[in-house]
């Protein structure tokens, strides 16, 4: 187990690496720079700049610069936002991605999993076709569809939950952008669910289970919940993608002081630095939690660390 | 001929294939057994599978409409009637879909807009299928070190985040058609990839395989009339499920203002002008969230059905 992990774990490190060079080779290779101006600067302050953010120096030389930073935990200091570190804007930003992001997942697995459980137990009914449908409409409908339709019902209409801000993430304000984050999710692992609940009450050992007579809830409980639950292990790393790209979008429609909307902004304004440094953290993030599906995963099933 | 008689022959030796009664027992029994092709198989099942020829229907009605309408429509997708701006859905001047707020007609800038949808989806799904089939298929059927680092390459390419790196890429090298098909293509090839290449692997160590190379079958015969034809039905269900998450990536960058150029739109984009103005103006997002989600929906029941039709060992 323990060298299965560690050579999980070090599986990780030449992706990572990868991540950080294509990030930053590409947009070193990027036409314009961050302090391109409209008016030409004396050359004298130009000049001054560049050196302080080490621009005057050779690419390679710089890339060995940021490697080591970030080996270091620095992502460097922001261009635009002048007197601030990356560091400071992703610890500034990260909780409220992380709230939202945490809450919409929670739900999504707490209402999915029962729904796609219904629907497998009671196959080709009325209880599989109907949430397998509402489901397929899930996945259909953008998040920056349904968040202004909650926004217009839950706010405006009913006035019950803010239509947008963050409050310093005062509970009434999580809500909604969680929802809106984890209605995708929620149809996602519903669909997951059906499908590996089926697969394993096709499969011989629940056969067995029943044949020696077991009640069904025995059966359901004791023996196909838990390898059905398996591949929910597995939709770790998926979840955390459609996480990032959701809050991306949910954070412009909420006005959420979260990283999507640094990390848009920093790409509209050139903002090199913030850009690379989110664009690593979301990498990191991935490979985390795929990172920590595979352990489980290998932990909880066998066959995968023999393989 | 009664099951007597044939019993009778059988066990005197007596083959058909000879004489006249031979012959047409031949003939009869060639009838009863005439195979059904995998294909004709699966079509069967698609066909009892409503929910898929009926979402079938509804995409080609689409699809033609966008591709039709705008031959005739009296309106262009840029063309404003000052007389009516931001007007609902009306009769007067024919804006069935009402107006937007420079007075363009929304009926036909949804059709424009699918027919722009659909077309990055088939198209940047091309691009993900040619990437994916060629390097899967490759990897899968020389095996060896060249499978590994193929393989290794896409399992480090899975944990690169693209969304950021596709919006770094339309921000810094500006917006154009193109670079969004390229750059969708380049991302989601990889599922593609994994399945031709686990499927590949599979077919490569079957009998019928084995039987054709000891046949002396050329590697590139083998390739083209027996591993190509048992790829194509997985690789029609992912290009199916794929081009519907394209459509979405594509309005999910129409909506963070990276899609396609104004005034030229897509659905993505009208859906995101449109949510900007749901409380004064709510059929601006309607009608185009409508259009891309009935798209969306249309596609993924298709491929799931065509997924129950081809693959049937899950049901």
């Amino acid at each position: 187990m323990l060298k299965y992990t560690l050579k999980r774990f070090f599986g990780t490190i030449p992706t990572l690496f990868v991540i950080i060079t294509l990030s930053f080779f590409l947009l070193h290779a990027a036409p314009g720079g961050p302090f391109d101006m409209e008016r030409a600067m004396p050359p004298q302050i130009k000049a001054n700049i560049l050196k302080m953010y080490h621009l005057n120096e050779p690419v390679w030389k710089q890339y060995f610069l940021y490697l080591g930073n970030i080996l270091h935990g620095n992502f460097g200091p922001s261009y635009v936002y002048r007197g601030t570190t990356v560091n400071d804007l992703i610890k500034q930003g990260f909780p409220v991605d992380l709230i939202v992001g945490g809450f919409a997942l929670l739900g999504a697995l707490l209402i999915g999993i029962p729904i796609g459980i219904i629907a497998a137990l009671r196959q080709n009914s009325p209880w599989d076709y109907g949430p397998m449908a509402a489901a397929m409409l899930g996945l259909s409908i953008p998040n920056f569809v349904a968040a202004p339709l909650l926004i217009l019902a839950f706010a405006v209409a009913l006035r019950l939950l803010p239509a947008g801000g963050w409050a310093g993430g005062s509970p009434l304000f999580v809500i909604l952008p969680a929802v809106s984050l984890g209605l995708p999710l929620i149809a996602y692992v519903a669909r997951m669910m059906r499908g590996s609940m089926v697969e394993v009450l096709n499969s011989p050992f629940i056969r067995t289970a029943r044949a020696k007579g077991l009640p069904e809830h025995t059966v359901i409980l004791r023996h196909a919940l838990r390898p059905a639950l398996l591949p929910m292990v597995s939709f770790l790393g998926p979840a955390v993608v459609g996480v990032i790209t959701g809050s991306i979008v949910i954070e412009e429609i909420f006005g959420l002081p979260g990283i999507g909307r640094f990390f848009v902004n920093g790409a509209l304004n050139r903002d090199y630095t913030l850009v690379m440094g989110v664009t690593i953290l979301y990498g990191m993030l991935i490979l985390t939690f795929n990172f920590i599906a595979d352990v489980l995963y290998g932990f909880l099933d066998p066959r995968t660390r023999h393989q | 001929m009664t099951d007597e008689r044939r019993r009778l022959m059988r066990r005197l030796n007596w083959y058909p294939g000879r004489g006249a009664v031979g012959k047409m027992e031949t003939a009869l029994e060639q009838q009863e057994l005439e195979g059904r092709s995998l294909w004709r198989d699966a079509w069967i099942r698609l066909r009892h599978n409503h929910a898929a020829i009926a979402s079938l229907i509804v995409l080609g009605l689409i699809a033609l409409a966008a591709v039709v309408i705008p031959f005739f429509w009296p309106y262009g997708y840029a063309q404003p009637d000052w007389n009516l701006i931001n007007h609902g859905p009306t009769f007067v001047g024919a804006h069935i879909f009402g107006t937007d707020a420079l007075g363009r007609d929304l009926f036909i800038r949804v059709m424009w807009g699918s027919r722009i949808s659909l077309m990055i989806g088939v198209v940047a799904t091309m691009v993900t299928l040619v990437i994916g089939v060629v390097w899967g298929a490759t990897a899968g059927y020389v095996g060896g070190w060249v499978d590994g680092l193929m393989m290794r390459t896409v399992d480090i390419l899975y944990s690169v985040p693209f969304i950021p790196f596709v919006i770094i890429l339309i921000v810094l090298f500006g917006r154009n058609l193109f670079l969004v098909f390229a750059a969708i293509g380049a991302v989601s090839w990889l599922d593609i990839a994994r399945i031709v290449r686990g499927q590949t692997l599979s077919l490569r160590k079957k009998e019928f395989i084995e039987a054709a190379r000891a046949a002396a079958v050329p590697g590139r015969i083998i390739i083209r009339r027996h591993i190509v034809p048992n790829l194509l039905g997985i690789v029609i269900i992912y290009v199916t499920l794929t081009i519907p998450s394209i459509i979405l990536f594509e309005a999910f960058l129409s909506f963070l203002g990276l899609g396609v150029q104004a005034p030229m739109t897509s659905l993505g984009g009208l859906v995101s002008d449109g949510a900007s103005v749901l409380q004064s103006y709510p059929y601006l997002l309607y009608f185009p969230a409508i259009f891309l989600a009935a798209i969306v929906y249309c596609f993924n029941f298709v491929g799931d059905g065509l997924r129950d039709a081809l693959d049937p060992k899950d049901r």
